[in-house]
């Protein structure tokens, strides 16, 4: 008579063994997720970023989203609150400062780039580290000169790097070049935007609206530019050959986007391209 | 020295292991409590019997938490200027205060350390040095705070039988956090905080909500309907980092072996319940021990121990008094 117990028919299912795989795969799964959400970040990238304009010493796109730690900083210094933070449809560019310079503008309230001072990690910089290169026509040529501060000892703006440069997009709905003047506020009574003008408060920003302007030639984008020699109405000759008055658009412009702010016609004749440097197509 | 070791690779995903080595008065007490059976539990009676009622840490935790969480929007809001920024970096009274975490992805990913960037981080390492590492967690991070919230439906829907708590191997929280530090150095970009929901709540609380809020959601469904704390317990690398930060501080969970019944209370409410493998029977290898570095100094364990056996300490203060 055999002693030996009868093999099982089923092998028995190690519960811990099974739990532990199960937990395993969980585990795995977990990694790849949290890991792949992220990367997603890259996808508006493959898009193609929507071309942000950034504040005011900015460094190149790619370097200032690595070096930007999305505090807002400089969103709580901008005396004109022209500084907003992205959100997570921008990818990586998620809590970065961008500015939309059509709803409200920088117009160096503050004197001194504030912005710069208060980035706490170099994305908003004076002085660009010697590993980082210039782009050409990037540089400004001089110290541009801030028209409030002109008569003060000191009447530069610290930004050694344009963030953009004013373009006349639309030149034939452009005012000015169809010898229209312009009458009221600059962009009606409803619009939030705020700006300083130096004869009203040399301190204190005001609402546009509360500025109307009476022009017999449209000339706002120039009599606002807060940067001196930046633009100008110049008598140019039209595609027709025809000689008309309009704004042009000069080397010290440093892209703060006042123009594109102010313009009266809807959409904005003369807009800023974010990051366009100077003799650039 | 073994037992920092110990607690550092408990945190960086190791299970906790029972002791090779007791100290003389820990043996005196294990053995006590094995032999004097019917007078640990008249202790017991006692104690429960004079038990301080309420959650006074979790209280305190709370308050402090909401407030500098609003210290933070009122700053900017009433323009008071006492804590600007947000949670990633800011400015206290004009000293700077950048997150350990944050910085050192922007330091991979910019591959440029500038000075203020040096001065806000080391200012932020001393200050978690000094009152414990993750006590960042708790204390500070509003993500925790709705964390704990989603904890409290998901033990309500566990009790119903309607969910159950899937864990994962610890160790994924290590794998992870250095799988963003290299993609932060190898893509140039700040990975990690695309998805951070401290940075992403501090934002919201501050800037106004954004689209960014609907992540935030997906973590705390995730954590309500799949996994308890999931995200605290195995993803979020910013815990890690303020870990290691915390590993020597001086701020501590005490766990005094003599007062303890091991009844388990306390890991039942943790966050972290490996750092409380120590209060199973026979696994204080002293009289007197720590939680260890990924304790996150909440204080829950505190407020429900029924026998005072953990405490909060600062290590050293005792002894000067």
């Amino acid at each position: 008579m055999s002693t030996e117990k009868p093999k099982p028919t089923h092998p028995l299912v190690n519960k811990r063994k099974l739990e532990d795989r199960r937990r395993f795969l969980r585990t795995l799964a977990l990694a790849g997720t949290a890991i792949g959400i992220p990367l997603l970040g890259l996808t508006p990238m493959a898009r193609g970023w929507e071309t942000r304009m950034r504040p005011p010493g900015a460094l190149d796109e790619k370097d200032f989203l690595s070096s930007c730690i999305k505090c807002g900083q400089c969103v709580q210094v901008c005396p004109v609150q022209a500084i907003k933070l992205d959100d997570i449809a921008q990818g990586f560019g998620i809590g970065v400062p961008y500015i939309d310079s059509r709803s409200q503008a920088c117009d160096f309230s503050c004197d001194a780039v504030q912005c710069i001072l208060a980035c706490p990690t170099g994305a908003l910089t004076y002085h660009k580290p010697a590993f980082l290169a210039v782009r050409p026509g990037a540089k400004m040529a001089q110290p541009p000169v801030l028209l409030a501060k002109e008569k003060d000892p000191e009447p530069t703006l610290n930004l050694a790097e344009r963030t953009g440069l004013a373009v006349l997009a639309r030149p034939d709905s452009c005012l000015a070049r169809q010898g229209k003047g312009f009458k009221g506020a600059a962009r009606g009574a409803e619009f939030k935007g705020t700006m300083r003008f130096i004869e009203v408060n040399r301190w204190k920003p005001i609402p546009l609206r509360d500025h109307p302007f009476d022009v017999e030639v449209c000339d706002l984008c120039v009599r606002t530019c807060p940067i001196k020699g930046a633009i100008s109405l110049d008598s140019v000759a039209d595609k027709d050959g025809k000689m008309v008055k309009s704004p042009v658009v000069h080397e010290p412009c440093v892209g703060c986007g006042v123009c594109e702010m102010v313009c009266p016609t809807e959409p904005a004749s003369i807009v800023v391209e974010a990051r366009k440097t100077w003799g650039a197509a | 020295m073994s037992r920092y070791f110990e607690s550092l690779m408990v945190m960086l995903g190791r299970e906790p292991s029972k002791p090779q080595q007791f100290t003389q008065a820990a043996d005196t007490i294990h053995a006590l409590k094995r032999v004097e059976k019917v007078d640990w539990v008249a202790h017991k009676e006692h104690a429960r019997a004079h038990r301080a009622q309420g959650k006074p840490w979790r209280n305190r935790r709370w308050a402090f938490l909401i407030g500098i969480n609003l210290l933070f929007v009122v700053s900017f809001w009433l323009d008071i200027q006492i804590l600007e920024g947000a949670l990633t970096a800011s400015r206290l009274l004009g000293f700077h205060l950048i997150d350990v975490n944050s910085a050192l992805q922007v330091m991979l990913a910019h591959k440029h350390i500038i000075v203020n960037l040096l001065i806000g981080t080391g200012t932020v390492v001393a200050l978690w040095f000094l009152f414990g590492g993750r006590t960042f967690c708790s204390w500070v991070c509003p993500y925790h705070l709705v964390a704990e919230w989603a904890e409290k439906l998901h033990l309500y829907l566990a009790d119903k039988k309607i969910v159950s708590d899937h864990t994962f191997n610890r160790g994924v929280r290590t794998v992870l956090w250095l799988v963003f530090a290299v993609l932060a150095w190898v893509t140039g970009y700040t990975v990690f905080e695309t998805l951070s929901p401290t940075g992403i709540l501090s934002r919201a609380l501050i800037y106004g909500p954004g689209l960014a809020l609907g992540w935030v959601a997906l973590l705390l469904a995730f954590e309500i309907f799949y996994s308890r704390r999931g995200w605290c317990r195995y993803v979020c690398p910013i815990g890690l980092t303020y870990g290691f930060v915390g590993v020597f501080s001086p701020v501590r969970i005490k766990y005094e072996l003599s007062n303890c019944f091991h009844e388990g209370d306390c890991r039942k409410v943790c966050e972290v319940p490996h750092v409380l493998e120590i209060v199973k029977k026979g696994r204080a290898s002293d009289a007197i021990m720590d939680t260890g570095a990924d304790c996150t100094r909440c204080g829950a364990c505190v407020d429900v121990c029924p026998s005072g056996a953990l405490k909060f300490d600062i290590k050293g203060l005792s002894k000067l008094l």
